[in-house]
């Protein structure tokens, strides 16, 4: 395999978890829910994944993928909804709340993958092997990529359709630009537009964790998010929280990854740069679009 | 001393692609009350802001006692002896009054100095108020003393009044247009901005009426006559006249209709508690307009929302058909969404009970009519809301409201802040829909507008809700809770 | 049990010195996410200057580097009016990766063996020797006693100045403190640095009065957890300063569980914090009153 070909793999594969992560995000921000916690959410996945794909019978063969799948979902999902019903029920920015909930949900997988999910020998952080049902078929033969980026471009592309042209999808959208309008024009019920919208983009970076864990480790590790939910806002604001461009700036983010590990590995620069640049991306995007605002607020 | 206390001489200012004042002069005679006159958007705002350093002019010159000043901010015009007070009010609704008069001083704060200059002030002019209240708990009445003791407390020479009387009742406003005169006896000027005529024609000294952002007339009150005002005001066009002032001539209500709207004894509370309306019963019938007056805060602001269905009773029984259209206060943000286009916000009524998929090319096609049907100028319906002047963007909710409800049409402050054509197309069409059947119900914090349009008028006061005459003398009396003897 | 309460006033003093930072921020009307940036900032900076000139000097460039970030965030959330939340979540990031990519770049890949100069507990005369409290309160780095010495001169600035009225005022309505001279953007860009400097400070304190040597990423969170002390404290500094305590017992009852030896994992002990402050939200919910225009940058000013 040549070089071009490698950086082209493992940008997919990094790409991957980007994309369904900054899906998640661009829903939630459309919402106008600020959802700083795809990083808990996808390991909140990942952990359900993982459970579902070591504890499933080989009997059940391949129908362990979409179970560990949907667990990752349903997982993400809650994670999110502890947050949703935090800010419905007693007004607590989500913000914090979903902040906090990474750092519970950290933890939380730390004490698993040394406590009740360890691996039998009890010697390594990290859960058995899951069965082969559940992973990820290979996209392409003899390397990494697996369907788990196909499945990203499906969701992508089914959210943009459904946000543009479904009732439920105009709804969020309403309640994100204005709720005072979408409430009083339009008798919409926003607290339970935009939880749903939360808990739906909670559940996304369920499936994400859920893809980590069925298509790339086969295992929960403890870190096995290296921050996918913070590259995700940098992804989806890239965006313009457009779901079909979540696909374009998602394998960008990639390539920047995969070019920092190999940066890191051969010229010595941290990977920790990844994230000033993600930090740098975020900061341009919000410049330059309240910069044309002011712009074209004076030239109206 | 000169005898000119302020002088703006041929002010220019644009926003964008709008000229707000074309070249427009004001010369403020020391010792004498002030009056600029003009309809809404003439500019007599900017203008003001601008003497008061809220806003910065692209040409012209401002002269204090003859000194070229400019203001780079409102505490550049306040050491320069100019006060404003605002038609909106410019409080601090959690802080007590005390504190509301001494922000934007300096060095260090004596509450208890502070309070004592406010009592002495407050007695010296005669407007009295409890220092240690805060501005939330205060009626509007005691609010509008709050903000001139406010710009007293600068001891200004120029003292400029930005619509005061907008939320007083009749009674109010009288007085307090005569203690105008009373603050510029000791050698100050006051500037009162109005669009009401017969204000201006009885308390000030000198006129000035701007249009469309120039001055197009000045002079002396008493040299001046109603219809020589009119004339300058509207520019000649005086047509549309007969439907700001003119009765609604088409009274012809329809013989006793079936009940649309209907609230018996609701009570509404607000999220801290507060009952904001009182066992209020109405009926609005098929075919008739109800208007609504109130003071500011009475619970007007709840009795409209529960007919339209938009917020729940707390108690008692509140029956309404299944569609009510609305037109809330604050268009810009109650009802559009300035960022989506025209047919987006089309199909926002109604967003909230729609299943499945959305048809946009059946929702462009109803756009493209209702633009055509109400008269809004606009490119096409994939434009955003934002683009649309404040007129065209109220005719088009007002369209959406009444093509989606048909049957009862709730309408909060409907012309507020409109031009005095976009002002007659809005009442127009609330008319039209009256005419065709609709129930209507219409608050305006205009009193004229009210009588003007409404076949009955029913006053909010302290949350409960009585039936009253259609005279100014019968509104005004109750807007203050005074009961008919 | 004096050793525990000792434990809960040095863990709550950086918490206390960020969250009474942003509770000054926050008055103005501007919700800084990004503190968390600063207390990183800061961290790092007080290694840097620790190094060069002593320990204080160490506090000073802390507060520098918390400043500095501060400032970022401040052009974009204050001057350009971007949102706010996604501002300070931009600026944690370019700060932790900062911090960490400069931290490799001087200390080399290993984190270089730092031989940071520390701040000792100085004890109080006859303060420190009150029963029970005595030692927790005032036998601690001085960095503490400075905290002691900021809360009434935060309070007496922010009620008894007019500087302070204009503050409050502009973070419950800026419209009308502009209309009464007050300069808005000024006051909320003063502000954010104001806390950006306290929270350089607490990420100082990390270092220079705990840990004695830099972790990458060693805020932990704390820039958002005094996010949430402030809400607690009901944006008033004494209030602030006792709502950390409260987050300093929770983390020492992690040191005092350890110590005592129990089966719980520590994992729980690790997160009890963060759950804590979810719960302490939802349990203030409807008592407080925030600043009236907290966070809201649509509002033009001037």
């Amino acid at each position: 395999m040549s070089q071009t070909t490698a950086f082209i793999v493992d940008t997919l594969v990094h790409a991957t978890p980007l994309m369904i992560t900054g899906l998640a995000v661009a829903i939630a921000f459309r919402a106008g829910i600020w959802n700083i916690g795809a990083d808990g959410q996808f390991i909140a996945g990942a952990t359900a994944a993982a459970w579902i794909g070591v504890s499933a019978p080989a009997t059940i063969g391949w129908l362990a993928l979409p179970l560990a799948l949907v667990a990752g979902a349903i997982a993400g999902g809650i994670w999110a909804a502890i947050a949703a019903w935090l800010r419905s029920r007693f007004a607590v920015l989500e913000v914090i709340s979903t902040i906090m909930l990474n750092f519970i949900a950290t933890y939380g997988a730390s004490y698993l993958v040394r406590g009740p999910l360890q691996e039998p020998t009890h010697v390594f952080p990290q859960t058995s092997s899951i069965v082969a049902g559940a992973h990820m078929p290979i996209l392409i033969s003899d390397t990494r990529l697996h369907w788990g980026f196909i499945l990203g471009l499906l969701l992508s592309v089914l959210t943009w359709y459904a946000m543009k042209y479904s009732a439920t999808g105009f709804r969020i959208r309403a309640s994100g630009m204005n709720p005072f309008a979408a409430r009083n024009a339009g008798l919409i019920n926003v607290p339970r537009v935009t939880s749903g919208a939360f808990i739906v983009s909670g559940a996304i970076a369920g499936i994400a964790g859920g893809v980590e864990v069925c298509g790339v480790t086969f295992a929960l590790y403890e870190n096995i998010s290296p921050g996918y939910g913070y590259t995700a806002i940098a992804v989806a604001l890239l965006a313009g929280l457009n779901p079909l461009g979540v696909i374009g700036t998602g394998i960008l983010f990639g390539a920047l990854e995969t070019a920092a590990g190999t940066m890191q590995r051969n010229a010595g620069i941290p990977a920790t740069t990844a994230s000033v640049i993600e930090a740098v991306v975020i900061l341009g995007v919000i410049g330059i679009a309240q910069f044309r605002s002011r712009c074209s607020v004076s030239a109206t | 001393m000169h005898d000119v206390a302020l002088e703006l001489a041929s002010i220019t200012k644009s926003f964008g692609r709008t000229t707000a004042l074309q070249s427009a002069s004001l010369s403020a005679r020391r010792g004498t009350v002030h009056a600029i006159l003009g309809e809404n958007g003439a500019g007599k705002t900017s203008l003001m802001r601008i003497a008061f350093g809220m806003l910065q002019p692209d040409a012209g010159t401002i002269r204090v006692n003859g000194d070229i000043k400019s203001f780079a901010s409102p505490s550049a015009a306040i050491a320069n002896g100019i006060a404003m007070v605002h038609q909106h009010f410019t409080l601090v609704r959690a802080m007590t009054v005390t504190e509301n008069v001494a922000l934007g001083g300096r060095g260090l704060l004596h509450p208890r100095k502070a309070r004592s200059e406010l009592l002495a002030l407050a007695r010296r002019t005669g407007f009295a108020i409890d220092p240690d209240a805060r501005v939330e708990e205060l009626p509007a009445g005691a609010q509008q003393r709050v903000e001139i003791l406010k710009a007293l407390s600068h001891k200004p020479r120029v003292l400029i009044l930005d619509e005061p009387t907008a939320i007083l009742t009749p009674i109010e406003a009288h007085d307090l247009l005569n203690r105008a005169r009373e603050l510029v006896n000791d050698g100050g000027t006051a500037i009162l901005i109005t669009h009401k005529l017969r204000d201006a024609l009885k308390f000030a000294d000198d006129i000035t009426v701007l249009r469309r952002g120039a001055t197009v007339w000045t002079g002396r009150a008493d040299e001046a006559t109603e219809d020589a005002l009119v004339s300058a005001m509207l520019g000649g066009e005086r047509a549309p006249l007969e439907s700001l002032e003119g009765n609604n001539s088409r009274r012809k209500r329809a013989s006793v209709s079936e009940v649309v709207m209907a609230l018996r004894n609701v009570s509404v509370r607000d999220a801290s508690g507060v009952e904001r309306l009182k066992a209020a019963s109405l009926e609005v019938c098929a075919g008739e307009i109800v208007g609504v007056a109130a003071v500011e805060g009475n619970g007007q602001h709840e009795l409209l929302r529960v007919l339209a269905g938009r917020i729940g009773a707390t108690s008692g029984v509140v029956t309404l058909p299944p569609s009510v259209g609305f037109i809330p206060e604050d268009r810009q943000r109650d009802a559009l969404i300035q960022d989506l286009s025209l047919r987006d916000n089309v199909a926002l009524a109604g967003a909230g009970a729609r299943r499945g998929m959305m048809d946009w090319v059946a929702i462009g096609d109803r756009t493209r009519n209702l633009l055509g049907a109400y008269d809004v100028r606009a490119r096409d319906e994939n434009v955003h809301a934002s683009t649309l002047s404040g007129g065209n963007q109220q005719k088009l909710v007002v369209g959406r409201e009444i093509e989606w409800a048909h049957v009862a049409l709730v309408a909060e402050n409907p012309s507020r802040g409109l031009d005095i054509h976009a002002s007659a197309a809005v009442r127009a069409r609330i008319i039209e829909a009256r005419d065709s059947g609709a129930a209507v119900v219409i608050y305006s914090s205009d009193l004229d507008e009210i009588v003007s349009l409404a076949d009955r008028v029913v006053v909010v006061y302290a949350g409960k809700v009585s039936e009253c005459g259609n005279d100014y003398e019968s509104i005004g009396r109750a807007m203050l809770g005074v009961t008919p003897p | 049990m004096e050793a525990f309460l000792e434990g809960v006033v040095r863990t709550a003093t950086p918490l206390a010195l960020a969250a009474l930072g942003e509770t000054v921020t926050e008055r103005s009307g501007i919700i800084n996410i990004g503190l968390e940036g600063s207390i990183i900032a800061g961290a790092l900076g007080s290694v840097v200057g620790a190094a060069h000139g002593g320990v204080w000097a160490g506090f000073v460039f802390g507060a520098v580097c918390g400043l500095a970030v501060a400032a970022i965030f401040a052009l974009f959330a204050v001057v350009l009016r971007a949102d706010q939340i996604i501002t300070g979540t931009a600026v944690t990031l370019l700060a932790l990766g900062g911090t960490g990519t400069l931290y490799r770049l001087i200390y080399g890949s290993a984190g270089a063996a730092l031989n940071t100069p520390t701040l000792n507990p100085a004890a109080i005369p006859f303060l420190s020797k009150i029963p029970v409290v005595g030692l927790a309160l005032f036998a601690q780095p001085s960095i503490t006693y400075v905290l002691y010495a900021l809360i009434p001169v935060v309070s007496w600035w922010m009620y008894r100045t007019h500087a302070g009225l204009a503050l409050r005022s502009v973070g419950e309505n800026p419209a009308a403190a502009i209309a009464a001279g007050v300069r808005g953007k000024r006051v909320q860009f003063t502000a954010v640095l104001f806390g950006g400097a306290l929270g350089g400070v607490s990420g100082a304190t990390l270092v220079l009065a705990q840990a004695g040597t830099f972790v990458e990423g060693m805020s932990a969170g704390r820039g958002f957890i005094a996010i949430a002390i402030v809400v607690l404290g009901r944006w008033n500094p004494l209030g602030t300063v006792l709502a950390a305590l409260i987050f300093g017992a929770a983390s020492a009852l992690q040191f005092y569980f350890q110590a005592i030896g129990t089966n719980l994992p520590y994992q729980l002990f690790l997160a009890f914090p963060y759950v804590l402050t979810l719960i302490a939200l939802a349990a203030t919910h409807g008592r407080v009153s925030a600043p009236a225009a907290l966070g809201r940058q649509d509002l033009e000013l001037e």
